[in-house]
């Protein structure tokens, strides 16, 4: 009882901020895209095509930390393989965007891409046909990944793997899957993977309106995604994702099939990632097996841990944060940043258990402004 | 200029003489036991010339012929070898084997030959070719390389060979007898049957045998010459009698007696399977070494994650540190390789230890009871310890030089070799293992280690210190992933991304064998190792890799707990 209405109170405080997170959302795609396209370059007002497509990928993270965090935060899940998830759906995305280049890559084969005719394949892979089409290689974006998540989820929960063992799982996932796309025979492109793209729909990929469009598509779905996953969280559903996060198994004592409910919201994560990639690709222009490995699905991990866990709109800052301070960093001094990093996870894990958000939220009630969000504990005891 | 270039066409064409020359003069010693008077007479104005030709080589002696072979062409190389090596005998054994390793120069100026390679501290120092004195440091860039290309690489195999098989050790002879099977003319039987009348050793004097009869299939032998010389041949598993076979076996039309041919097919079939056989037991151990080194990489993760159960990222850099330090002892003391394999093992142990007894202290501590996080923070800790090492050592792999004891193989047949460092390493996982073994069952920390793994509260009861037990199990764990640095460190290079590459094969290893069971951990590791290797003719290396890592996540779907769960008490 006490659990539950204290829950209760988090879900009516979080109302606001999650309204002021999709007012700000808005706020920014609308002005960033506006004042890229109706202000003329060299206006100060102007804002380049580069920052929108750096704000575009931004969100595409940000929507890949939104779906570590719906299954970390709120289920106790820690999947070091998220990365797997994105990059297939970036890969099927790109596999779409390489058959719209047709006749213009460097071959100039209608049927092949260059990668294909460099390796004297003769005829495209029967699991290239289909991705000319837009539609059909939308829905792959989802279903490979979503049927990979499935058929991982109902094995690994079902046989009550838990904790440590299954963040290992989902590496040993995400690393295999990288050994496998690495191979030329596997027919995506192997070490330099898939490139090269020229447009989309028939809108050429360079273009500013096209990749305003993009951004505006990412913030979009991000959006969608919070508003889902937020629903999700408050529903019945949520609770008793809640309930499995902190006793499994008085959960499951309870009569509730807690295998069930964290196959399908591992599901429902695996596609927001997936999501996340197929919008990444066209807007980086490349996918390569490097998205697979598996330091870069457990860098997302620490996005969503700076950012606070279990409150979705942390994950997101915590992702723009982390991956702003990257390129500052990077461009600064090269070498800094995997110290950075390092240290970011030590100090994270060890000072600040709920990110910034939980310090923010701890600050607050310090000062006796506003009622903080009282994290449920966010030990995720397996 | 034009008159050096005179000079060394002049010499060709005296020495292009004196090869056709030889050559008749071969083909006439050949047939000397059937030669008429007739013959022999019309042949006196060759002798002649042979005389002559030889008079030419003779006035050109060693030093000449070692300056016309810093200026030849890739065509004249050929030539120069052959005098050289009709001329120097064994004195010549050095240079070739020089020239083959690509190590002989010339200085620009005076055309000298010198040998010039790296030496142990990396620097280049140049010696004598024929007397292999040192001549001491030099710079590579004032001299030039005798250009050497495959012809020549085959023709300096053949000259050392013949050379190793009437001066070399028994060894020597062997391995020089076994060369020249491959490519077996009329000038190699002759050598063979020379070295046949002076040869003692029986091994090397079936090696001869071997080759004498693989001449007379050549030849149009009788059948029953043939059929005595394939008996000789029967279940030898060198590749030049195998490939003769084969050809003998399914030609036709050659005028090759069907008794022959039959009793070829039947002896290639013979040597075949035995082949196989041998193939067999080589990916068993290459199977097994890929096993000891899993071994080692993931023992020091049984006792960290297995008994303690602390789960830490960081223990791959555990086997990198052990590796650099490794080298870092090389570099102190370049003068004795040897020896510092001996001082780098305990402080690879030392280094790791301490590096993993201050991550337990300064992190791990506070995290207890929190996997998860435990996780996220040891990820950490290993990318500042690889960007340290990137930092201070570059991101260049360096390269740990193998004690002499430690390189060559162990050549048991033809086919079948195995190389010396994988068995020893094999040896050192399995004493590493054992040790480990005797310290976790008959120690008193090993004692206090499995009381405070078994009930931490029940073990503090009695008076355990436990935050000092879990210091020194810490420590032991990533010690012993130090001393596992050092070996890797024999195998392959050094370099910041060693740990990574076995971090994950590692915690599959202990997670297959079951969580807390040492013999698990040892039957995971050779299990795996030898599935790898088995799989990788079929599938290709990589596949390989990623079916083993499909398979074990199906594995523990069906068995969480591993090959050899716990029981009882201390399992939960």
């Amino acid at each position: 009882m006490n659990a539950f209405g204290r829950m209760l109170a988090q879900l009516r405080n979080d109302g606001g901020s999650s309204a002021m997170f999709l007012g700000v959302l808005t706020a920014v795609t609308l002005l960033a895209g506006f004042a890229n396209l109706v202000f003329p370059e060299g206006s100060i007002f102007h804002v380049s095509t580069f920052t929108i497509t750096l704000l575009g990928k931004y969100f595409c993270y940000a929507l890949l930390a939104l779906a570590v965090d719906v299954i970390w935060g709120y289920c106790g899940i820690l999947s070091l393989g998220h990365g797997a998830f994105f990059a297939l759906g970036g890969y099927c995305m790109g596999m779409y965007l390489m058959r719209q280049i047709g006749d213009r890559g460097v071959y100039g084969n209608p049927e092949l891409p260059d990668f294909m005719v460099f390796l004297n394949w003769d005829a495209l892979p029967w699991y290239w046909h289909g991705f000319d089409m837009f539609w059909f290689a939308m829905l792959m974006a989802l279903i490979v990944p979503g049927v990979l998540a499935y058929v991982f989820g109902w094995l690994a929960f079902r046989s009550r793997v838990t904790g440590v063992y299954l963040s290992i799982m989902t590496q040993a996932l995400t690393y295999a899957l990288m050994l496998a796309f690495f191979r030329n025979e596997m027919g995506f492109g192997g070490n330099n993977g898939l490139t090269d793209f020229k447009d989309i729909l028939g809108f050429n990929l360079q273009a500013d309106s096209t990749r305003v469009t993009l951004f505006a598509i990412s913030a979009l779905m991000l959006g969608l995604a919070f508003i889902a996953s937020r629903f999700i969280m408050q529903s019945r559903l949520g609770r008793v994702v809640l309930a499995i996060r902190d006793a499994e198994s008085r959960a499951r004592f309870l009569g509730y099939r807690t295998h069930d409910y964290k196959v399908w919201l591992f599901v429902f994560s695996a596609l927001l990632a997936a999501i996340a990639g197929a919008l990444y690709v066209p807007q980086v222009g490349i996918i390569n097996p490097g998205e697979f490995a598996p330091l870069n699905s457990i860098e997302l991990v620490v996005w969503v841990a700076v950012g606070g866990r279990g409150t979705l709109y942390g994950a997101v800052c915590g992702a723009i944060l982390v991956n702003y301070a990257k390129s500052k960093f990077t461009a600064l001094i090269p070498e800094g940043w995997i110290f950075m990093l390092g240290a970011l996870f030590v100090v994270v894990t060890i000072f600040l258990p709920k990110g910034i958000v939980g310090l923010l939220n701890k600050r607050r009630r310090k000062n006796g402004t506003g009622g903080g969000t009282p994290l449920a504990s966010a030990e995720a005891g397996a | 200029m034009l008159k050096t270039v005179r000079c060394i066409a002049s010499v060709m064409a005296l020495l292009v003489l004196a090869g056709g020359v030889a050559v008749a003069a071969d083909a006439q010693s050949e047939t000397t036991e059937e030669a008429t008077a007739t013959e022999v007479t019309s042949a006196e104005p060759q002798v002649d010339s042979v005389a002559v030709a030889t008079v030419a080589i003779e006035a050109r002696t060693v030093p000449d012929l070692l300056r016309d072979l810093a200026q030849a062409s890739l065509n004249e190389t050929p030539a120069i070898v052959d005098a050289l090596a009709s001329s120097g005998g064994l004195s010549m054994l050095p240079l070739f084997q020089a020239m083959l390793a690509g190590e002989l120069y010339y200085e620009r100026e005076t055309l000298r030959i010198l040998r010039i390679a790296e030496n142990e501290a990396g620097d280049d120092v140049a010696s004598d070719v024929l007397t292999d004195a040192d001549l001491g440091p030099v710079n590579a860039r004032d001299y030039r390389k005798v250009r050497i290309n495959n012809r020549v690489r085959g023709q300096l195999r053949d000259a050392i060979a013949r050379i190793n098989l009437t001066e070399g050790s028994a060894d020597q002879r062997r391995a020089a007898a076994t060369a020249m099977l491959d490519g077996i003319d009329d000038s190699t039987v002759a050598a063979f049957e020379q070295a046949l009348k002076t040869e003692t050793d029986a091994q090397v004097r079936d090696v001869i045998e071997v080759g004498i009869a693989m001449a007379v299939l050549k030849s149009a032998a009788t059948e029953s010459e043939q059929l005595v010389a394939l008996e000789q041949l029967d279940g030898r598993l060198e590749a030049p009698v195998r490939n003769l076979l084969t050809s003998i076996a399914e030609s036709s039309g050659d005028g090759r007696p069907t008794a022959v041919q039959r009793q070829a097919a039947a002896i290639v079939s013979g040597i075949n399977a035995r082949i196989e056989h041998y193939q067999f037991l080589e990916q068993l151990f290459f199977g097994l070494s890929l096993g000891s080194v899993l071994l080692l990489a993931a023992i020091g993760l049984a006792v960290t994650f297995g008994v303690m159960g602390v789960i830490n990222m960081a223990h791959g850099e555990m086997l990198m540190l052990g590796a650099y330090t490794t080298y870092v002892i090389q570099q102190l003391m370049p003068q004795s390789i040897n020896l510092s394999i001996w001082v780098a093992i305990p402080s690879a142990f030392i280094v790791a230890a301490l590096f993993g007894m201050l991550i337990q202290r300064f992190v791990i501590r506070y995290l207890a009871g929190r996997p998860l996080e435990t996780l996220l923070a040891t990820f950490g800790i290993s990318l500042i310890l690889q960007q340290s090492v990137r930092t201070i050592f570059s991101p260049l792999n360096r390269r740990v030089i193998s004690p002499d004891w430690m390189s060559g193989s162990w050549q048991i047949n033809p086919v079948l070799s195995l190389t010396n460092n994988r068995l020893y390493i094999l040896a050192f996982s399995l004493i590493v293992f054992f040790i480990l073994l005797l310290i976790l069952k008959r120690t008193s920390l090993g004692l206090n280690v499995r009381a405070v793994s078994q009930n931490r509260d029940m073990a503090r009861a009695m008076g355990i210190r436990t935050d000092i037990v879990d210091a020194m199990t810490f420590g032991l764990g990533s010690g012993i992933a130090g001393i596992a640095g050092v070996a890797l460190s024999q195998l392959t290079n050094v370099g910041p991304n060693l740990g990574q590459q076995y971090i994950i094969d590692s915690f599959m290893v202990v997670v297959f064998g079951g969580v807390g069971n040492l013999f698990g951990t040892l039957l995971a590791a050779f299990s795996l190792g030898v599935a790898n290797k088995f799989l990788e003719p079929v599938t290709g290396a990589v596949l390989a890799n990623t079916f083993i890592l499909i398979f074990i996540i199906l594995f523990i779907q069906k068995r969480p707990k591993g090959l050899f769960p716990q029981k009882g008490r201390a399992a939960e």
